[in-house]
């Protein structure tokens, strides 16, 4: 077993909120107080790779922001053994008067590299932001995505001991995230210690062994990455089986009961994982016989229709439906979907008369649990609204530069 | 033991050498002066980033550094010199005041950018660990950069003017220092306070305007009553500049009871300025 290098105990962090005039006033201080953190305890030996996953608020950023000792304990303390090197965000300190050039050694300097350090490796860095033509140029006139390739680059070049990361490898377009990403891969893979904070659990999985899950400030599981992420999405299962329940109509030939949609993978889990099939119960009652009756689904994001699902286009045109209650299920494969918030609504007819019209009554989203979609066309802030569907081919038709497009 | 054992366990002794204990801390903590060492890579990038930036996009760039004490210099020059006909010790008035303004202006600058060197560095503070008294120390630091031009400008003049340095102007550096220590006690001490409160911003320019009459810049410290000299000390700007006349234009030095009473003066704004910094520093990345 390797050495431990990083072991916090009894960690806890209280802030102060509102301002300072009430808590003066104020008698019962608990009111005014926040705990970000508490009784956090936990290890990571020489060589690991950790990740830290939980909720917005959980408490992640202020552990990190702790460790990186940029804020201090209320409670508690950490005990480091080696050089901690923490990146917060990409390019801190960045100046935008000053040069790429000026702004690597600027930006390497403030995280705690030495001049000699950053000149060995400046080619490097350079060569890896892919913008050597731009280097002499004043950063404030380079395109967002050049700053932060830049700014990645240096970053992706700092070798402390101990490397505490928040999510900054997201940057730049698809190319230069794999990249990002490869780069990664081989920070955690060279034996080097790092912790990784991160709302992508895709990401997370892939990069690391253990987990430690944070839910309201306290460490809810610790173990092996997939245990946890397993926990993590039971957490997240609030918003994972969403359904709507409608009072009968009694006016109304044909009126809705319920709408639910769940996941068809197995039912421990509760969250809804991207990789996984789509179920969408519509339960209604129909007090006479009904020919032609159906009902139908809009599915939406952002309330942008994706599509729209009838019902009768697997019923012959001229059934009728007998009084009786129903459940219709509508199938979605997985991977179809992107990360994301959806709506469902719902209508109830024959092609004579419409009976019921519910919009966007039913929520639900698609987490990336199980799959890191940082890299991939189909990352939640990506345009589009599904994954594409589509394949794709690519083959040499010509060697020189002069190639003629084939004709068909 | 084999080698690689040997290896392994020099690595684990190298490797126990950089620990780190993160706790709370409480109540006044020491300057930890091995750390603000440690971290002296950091102080250089900050002095180097101020002086390429500070000029940069502008029309006549470094000649700024000279232009701001000499429009000064201009003004003060055509008031006390002309219309008042202030005394100046048998030296040129120009020159006569031109040498004070070099340690005011170091002073000044110093001054006004140490107390706002927290908020201007707030992205470095809530994003990276470093010492927070880098920050008043290297902006102090880059316009040490501007003095020394400010000098060179200076030794041209004397030599126009043709007036002659003392020996004195060996204990130069001792009044360069006096300056600079007592504009970082009250800019360490208007930095921490200015974090919670931006009040600090509106009452700077009032501190120096006050300040900058309460020194001895377009007057020589002889139009102060002799026994009130003690008491004039008290602001350590009396001292720096007549040390600076002292040995650069060979008027007499200031007097010993004023000296000290500039230095102690000095001594207490720092020991204040960095206490009350240190007291305050760790909660700096929370209030900002």
């Amino acid at each position: 077993m390797s050495e431990v290098v990083i072991s916090a105990e009894g960690l806890a962090k209280r802030y102060k909120i509102g301002n300072r005039r009430s808590r003066r006033a104020a008698t019962d201080t608990s009111q005014h107080e926040f705990w970000a953190l508490q009784d956090l305890s936990f290890e990571v030996r020489d060589g690991e790779v950790l990740g830290i996953v939980g909720r917005n608020g959980a408490g992640k950023t202020t552990l990190l922001k702790i460790l990186a000792r940029i804020t201090e304990p209320t409670k508690g303390s950490v005990r480091l053994t080696g050089r901690v090197g923490a990146l917060l965000e990409v390019g801190t300190g960045f100046h935008p008067e000053l040069t790429g050039r000026e702004n690597v050694f600027l930006n390497g300097g403030i995280l705690g590299m030495s001049r000699s350090e950053i000149r060995g490796k400046f080619d490097e860095i350079v060569a890896f932001s892919e913008i050597e033509r731009f280097i002499d140029t004043p950063v404030k006139r380079y395109s967002s995505g050049m700053y932060v390739r830049l700014a990645f680059a240096v970053a992706a070049h700092f070798e402390p001991e101990i490397l505490v990361i928040d999510e900054v490898l997201a940057v730049g377009d698809i190319a230069f995230q794999k990249k990002c990403l490869g780069k990664m891969h081989e920070v955690a893979t060279q034996g080097r210690t790092v912790l990784f904070v991160s709302h992508n659990t895709g990401a997370v999985v892939e990069l690391c062994t253990r987990a430690i899950l944070l839910e309201g400030g306290r460490k809810v599981a610790e173990g092996p990455v997939d245990q946890v992420i397993d926990t993590y999405s039971q957490l997240l299962g609030s918003n994972a089986g969403a359904s709507a329940v409608f009072e009968a109509d009694p006016n109304l030939a044909a009126s809705l009961l319920e709408v639910s949609v769940r996941s068809t993978a197995d039912a421990e889990r509760t969250g809804i994982d991207i990789a996984d099939g789509l179920e969408i119960a519509v339960c209604y009652r129909i007090s006479d016989r009904l020919p032609g009756l159906a009902v139908a689904l809009t599915l939406a994001r952002n309330s942008v229709p994706l599509l729209h699902a009838w019902s009768s286009e697997s019923i012959p045109d001229d059934e009728v439906a007998e009084p009786g209650t129903y459940v219709a299920n509508y199938a979605l494969p997985g991977m179809f979907l992107k990360g994301g918030f959806y709506t469902v609504g719902v209508i109830i007819g024959t092609p004579e008369t419409l009976y019921q019209d519910f919009r966007e009554v039913v929520a639900f989203e698609i987490d990336e649990l199980r799959t890191n979609s940082h890299s991939r066309s189909y990352r939640r802030d990506r345009p589009g609204h599904i994954i594409s569907p589509g394949s794709w081919r690519t083959e040499q038709v010509g060697s020189g530069l002069d190639a003629k497009v084939p004709s068909k | 033991m084999t080698p690689a054992a040997t290896e392994r366990g020099l690595e684990e002794s190298a490797l126990s050498h950089r620990v780190t204990i993160i706790r709370p801390t409480t109540g006044w903590s020491a300057l930890r002066v091995h750390e603000l060492w440690s971290f002296r890579e950091i102080l250089y990038f900050l002095i180097w980033r101020d002086l390429k930036v500070r000029y940069r996009q502008t029309l006549i760039g470094a000649a700024w550094v000279l232009l701001q004490p000499l429009a000064l210099l201009a003004v003060i020059v055509v008031v006390f010199g002309f219309f008042v006909d202030i005394p100046s010790e048998g030296v040129p008035y120009p020159v006569f005041v031109y040498t004070a303004l070099i340690p005011w202006t170091l002073f000044a600058q110093s001054m006004t950018s140490a107390s706002q060197s927290l908020i201007a560095n707030s992205a470095l503070i809530s994003k990276i660990y470093f010492p927070r008294l880098l920050l008043p120390i290297g902006t102090a630091g880059s316009f040490l950069v501007d003095f020394v031009i400010g000098m060179a400008l200076l030794a041209a003049m004397m030599a126009i003017y043709g007036t002659q340095p003392d020996a004195a102007a060996l204990l130069l550096p001792l009044f360069t220092v006096l300056a600079l220590v007592t504009a970082l006690g009250v800019g360490t001490l208007m930095s921490a306070i200015n974090v919670r409160h931006r009040d600090v911003q509106a009452i700077m320019p009032l501190l120096l305007q006050l300040w900058l009459f309460a020194s001895p810049v377009a007057y020589p410290i002889t139009l102060i009553p002799e026994q009130f000299r003690t008491l004039y000390g008290l602001n350590p700007m009396a001292t720096v500049i007549s040390g600076f006349r002292w040995g650069l234009l060979g008027t007499p030095p200031p007097p010993v009871g004023m000296a000290a009473a500039s230095v102690t003066m000095c001594t207490l704004l720092a020991v204040i300025g960095i206490s009350i910094f240190r007291r305050t520093e760790r909660t700096f990345a929370d209030v900002i």
